[in-house]
């Protein structure tokens, strides 16, 4: 018997649960994925899951497969040569490595933003109206709302509303970042991919960015790879922490930034490990 | 290998001074008690005096740990430092204050002797005493169980501190001249007990930055001690009714006996 038998915990930090509510199910998961460029192993039997409805930061240093393990929920990884991949990813229990899998629709369904804004250099309007046309919207009515509402849903229509014809390339660069956001939106996605969306930006535009986030967490499952430990703090329900190709930890992010279970991962989020 | 070696070093620096100031309480509160058993009128004035510093170095701890959370965005363990940090301070203020209480009441009794020699107070002083001290042992430590042990001893602080109330009720209630110096011992005691429970609370935040896990220890243990006593007198009238019930028994059989004979 340990000397805390005696004593009862009123902690909810211990919880090992990392659902966003307790209302939220299921979206992801990752079981025994692991992922070869040529010979070198950048993944190691990653298992994961990540909730309905919540924000997963996935943070670690450069080269610890982080990002690769974001692009194996698009299949992005699928456009490099020399990539092999084993194990599964299942997207509402459906196996998106399964050779029936419409790879188009799967990157419909799961979205990204990268780290540089990387708006079409087209008008505003279009930018939005881009994907939905490819898919075939062509009423333009329909075409009008769509793009009105998604603009309305990254938080930009209040500052382009009056110029949507306006190029693209000529807003600010937290700007055309939100315009990414809402392109990955107009396409009606359930999961959108953020790889560093604020890395290159003022921090102004990254607070934005950030609130843009939590408001999207209410429609979207949302997973960022981020190097600012702050923002993962901040912004997210769950933080995952990668380590030399592996998930060393994932738990929630209350837990993760105060008292996280490896230490690895203690050495890592106070600066301790180089 | 350490990469925020200047942040490594103004946490350290920030854990040294938060010890000294414990270590400083630790013997003002020790002076006030001397003085107050010995009636040193001097040693009280400087525990009064001395208290200046006390307060300053509450002020520099705590404008240090919020720079630290403003510039060095600490997490983990470290944020749990800086942040306990924060509210252990306070505490030792507090204990401080306590301390220069007590003298404040030893310069107001200057002149009266004791109508008995002190012999609750001191223990009640050494005890709370006691407890700052393995409560900075226990900082020091990292100790979970020194943690645990300042909380369990908290309940036998309390258990004095009433006995001694009682006591001094009583002696004003025999003799209504003594109203005077038992109110301030009484204040004294009160003082005391309230140093045990910033020790507990300084505990509790050891507890935190060891495991992540707040809790109030103090409250559980007493919880639990209640729980423990109340079984046990459960069983004990359990057993007694055992007993009375078969000696019904036995002597109703003798009566049936009887009737039959």
């Amino acid at each position: 018997m340990t000397a805390s038998s005696h004593f009862p915990s009123y902690s909810e930090g211990k919880t090992n649960s990392v659902a966003a509510s307790p209302l939220s199910s299921l979206k992801i998961e990752a079981r025994e994925l692991s992922l070869f460029y040529g010979k070198k192993q950048a993944l190691k039997d990653i298992n994961a899951q990540i909730m309905e409805n919540s924000i997963t930061a996935l943070i670690g240093p450069s080269g610890c497969g982080k990002s690769t393990f974001l692009r194996c929920l698009n299949r992005m990884n699928d456009l490099i040569e020399s990539v092999k991949i084993s194990g599964t990813v299942l997207l509402e229990g459906q196996d998106i490595y399964a050779k029936n899998v419409d790879v188009v629709r799967l990157r419909q369904r799961v979205g990204m933003v990268f780290q540089k804004p990387n708006p079409f250099p087209m008008s505003i309007f279009d930018n939005i109206a881009y994907g939905p046309r490819l898919l075939g919207v062509k009423n333009k009515t329909d075409l009008s709302n769509l793009v009105e509402n998604t603009l309305q849903d990254s938080a930009l229509w209040g500052e382009v509303k009056d110029d949507l014809k306006k190029s693209a390339l000529s807003l600010s660069g937290g700007q055309q970042q939100r315009l990414c956001i809402a392109r990955a939106l107009a396409v009606k996605p359930d999961v959108v991919l953020m790889d560093e969306p604020c890395s290159a930006l003022d921090p102004i535009s990254t607070l934005k960015i950030e609130e843009l986030m939590r408001e999207l967490r209410d429609k979207y499952t949302i997973v960022i790879v981020t190097h600012n430990m702050q923002q993962a703090a901040r912004v997210s329900d769950t933080t995952g922490f990668f380590l030399l190709g592996e998930l060393i930890e994932i738990d929630a992010s209350s837990k993760i930034f105060t008292d996280p279970s490896d230490k690895k991962t203690e050495d890592y989020i106070t600066g301790r490990f180089g | 290998m350490i990469i925020r070696r200047s942040f490594e070093d103004q946490l350290q620096e920030l854990q040294n001074d938060l010890l000294r100031l414990g270590r400083f309480v630790e013997e003002s509160l020790g002076k006030a008690m001397d003085a107050l058993e010995r009636q040193d009128l001097a040693l009280a004035k400087q525990v009064v005096t001395d208290d200046d510093f006390a307060d300053d170095m509450t002020f520099g701890i705590q404008a240090r740990a919020m720079q630290l959370l403003a510039l060095q965005q600490p997490m983990a363990r470290d944020l749990r430092v800086v942040g306990s940090s924060i509210r252990i301070v306070i505490d030792l203020e507090r204990i401080g204050d306590h301390a220069v209480d007590i003298a404040k009441i030893t310069r107001s009794l200057a002149g009266q002797s004791y109508f008995k020699p002190l012999v609750d107070i001191p223990e009640l002083g050494d005890l709370a005493r006691a407890m700052v001290h393995d409560s900075m042992q226990a900082f020091i430590d990292h100790s979970i169980e020194g943690a645990y042990q300042v909380a369990r001893d908290d309940d036998q602080v309390d258990d004095l501190c009433k006995r001694l109330e009682n006591e001094l009720m009583d002696k004003m209630r025999e003799d209504p001249s003594l109203v005077e110096q038992a109110t301030k011992l009484l204040l004294v005691a009160r003082m005391l007990e309230r140093v045990a429970d910033h020790a507990t609370n300084i505990v509790e935040n050891i507890y935190y930055v060891e495991t992540g896990e707040m809790r109030l220890l103090a409250r559980e243990y007493n919880q639990a001690a209640k729980a423990k006593a109340k079984a046990k007198a459960k069983a004990k009238a359990e057993a007694l009714d055992t007993d009375s019930n078969s000696s019904v028994e036995t002597a109703v059989h003798v009566s049936n006996n009887g009737v039959s004979e």
